[in-house]
């Protein structure tokens, strides 16, 4: 009884310990801000962030870069998860390839893809193709790795307890290698997303015409430090909603 | 006929000479593309890339520049394993500090940092400090949960039967959860090296007066896709050494476990 009041009253100070921290660091943004002189140059009063980020949202500015950033995303993503699962699905069918090409796409995807940024500039320009291209490198191999892991590795006493009972190439991938490989894909595909979004956030900082990363950088570049942080708080929200999203489908997916 | 059996069964044994094929193949479908269809502003081919590798490292400035980014990767990869041990014992050691402070680490290492690469340029100037701290910050998140899950995965009884037979907090430390963590610690750093790679690279590519960022902008814009595909080697064999340094740190120090 006192041991499960205790671990409440624990419970409860952490709770406790996390707000109020969350709350110093509001409080000392503020103060600093307010009070203590820092620039507003460097660190913005977090009321006039609301306020601009009140603005940003309320007069719809974001629309035509969120529209961009999104475009990219759903374009880089579907080319790296199409190609990416169609090529772990064929190397994986046999052992001999995966012997052959899992070190391979292992060993490239130890290199830091983002190193490619100028030369797909210098392909395919400062527009989005660049972005989309960025994107769908980075993001192809865990998508393979993870398809290899999940049709590579399933039991083989499920396949030959099928293969015995006279299942047919269809009935074999619809009821034993994609239930089994399934979870392990969603993992691929999830942290694929999550790249990519980062990849395309990242290039469009570095160089773009257009796009939410484009945004933040013009913003900085015209030492609008408030409305930039605006920009970065919508940001992060939308990358942390879409973030939430895809865990919570892989979650759903998975207890299936 | 029984000549091209042999070669077949040669290459179904040794799984790393069609490895090696393939990557043969590769390159050479590159040479053709740069050769015959694309245009030599964009593509040039790997083998005129690595005969002009020295012109690279002869390019006033380059030789420096890559001594700037492999000190800023150095210093925050040392930052980043410091710092992240320092807090992922100081959150993991307590069930109270990883309750209360886990979810705040993890919300903060969900966030995409590259949305806030401008306030660290802001902050720390144009010169290698910025790439440094962001390069830390990209770095020090997965070590700090490495380290956690590390120091959390210790079975309860190890510590029960220490201190059941009066083993002090240092001795707990020094015998059980040192020993421990050691695999998470060098998984950690494996990690730690990943992200600090990505942190400082992005920052280099987004603003440099001196370092390979620079250089990289400077071919982009000359269109001189030699320099560049030979500055980018350069760049992804630094990358892929340091990886494997660490990774091979990693089995080293983690062979003792059996289980």
């Amino acid at each position: 009884m006192s041991a499960v009041s205790r671990e409440r009253r624990s419970k409860l100070a952490s709770r406790a310990i996390q707000v109020g921290f969350l709350a110093a660091l509001l409080a000392l943004w503020y103060l600093g801000t307010t009070f203590w002189g820092i620039s507003p140059l460097l660190l913005p009063n977090p009321v006039r962030v609301w306020a601009e980020l009140k603005d940003v949202i309320a007069t719809g500015e974001f629309l035509p870069d969120l529209k961009v950033t999104l475009g990219e995303l759903v374009v880089a993503f579907a080319i790296s998860s199409s190609s990416g699962i169609t090529l772990g699905y064929l190397i994986s069918r046999s052992p001999y390839l995966i012997r052959v090409f899992e070190p391979l796409v292992a060993g490239m995807y130890s290199v830091p893809i983002i190193l490619f940024l100028p030369l797909y500039v210098l392909f395919f320009g400062l527009g989005p193709g660049s972005k989309i291209a960025l994107g769908a490198t980075i993001s192809f191999f865990p998508i393979v790795l993870n398809t290899i892991a999940g049709f590579g590795y399933v039991e083989k006493i499920f396949v030959t307890a099928a293969r015995s009972m006279g299942a047919s190439d269809y009935q074999m991938f619809r009821y034993v290698l994609l239930p089994a490989a399934f979870p392990v894909i969603l993992t691929g595909l999830r942290i694929g997303f999550t790249i990519t979004l980062l990849a395309i956030l990242g290039s469009e900082t570095i160089a773009s015409l257009a796009g939410l990363g484009h945004r933040i950088v013009h913003l900085a570049e015209a030492m609008e430090t408030a409305r930039m942080f605006a920009y970065i708080a919508f940001v992060v929200a939308i990358a942390a909603t879409l973030n939430t999203i895809t865990s919570s489908i892989e979650r759903r997916a998975k207890r299936q | 006929m029984s000549a091209l059996r042999d070669i077949q069964r040669f290459l179904y044994r040794r799984p790393g000479v069609t490895r090696l094929l393939v990557v043969i193949a590769l390159l050479l479908f590159w040479e053709a593309a740069a050769r015959w269809w694309v245009d030599p502003m964009f593509l040039s081919p790997p083998s005129k890339v690595f005969s002009s590798l020295d012109s690279v490292f002869n390019t006033r400035g380059v030789p420096k520049a890559l001594q700037i980014t492999f000190y800023e990767l150095a210093v925050a990869f040392v930052l980043s394993v410091v710092i992240g041990m320092v807090v992922g014992l100081a959150v993991g050691l307590s069930r109270f500090s990883h309750r209360s402070f886990m979810p705040i680490i993890l919300l903060l290492y969900g966030t995409p940092q590259i949305t806030i690469l401008p306030l660290f340029i802001l902050y720390f100037g144009i010169g290698p400090p910025s790439k440094i701290a962001f390069g830390v910050s990209h770095g020090i998140f997965p070590i700090i949960v490495t380290i956690v899950a590390g120091v959390q995965n210790i079975k309860p009884i190890l510590m029960t039967a220490a201190r059941s037979m009066g083993a002090s907090r240092w001795q707990i430390f020094r015998w059980v959860i040192f020993p421990h963590m050691i695999p998470s610690f060098f998984a950690g750093m494996r990690l730690g090296m990943t992200g600090v790679l990505l942190g400082v690279l992005l920052a280099e590519l987004y603003v440099s007066t001196a370092g390979i960022g620079y250089f990289t902008t400077l071919f982009t814009q000359n269109f001189d896709p030699t320099k560049l595909l030979g500055l980018i080697s350069i760049l992804a064999a630094m990358a892929i050494i340091l990886n494997e340094i660490v990774r091979r740190a990693e089995v080293y120090f983690g062979r003792w476990r059996t289980d």
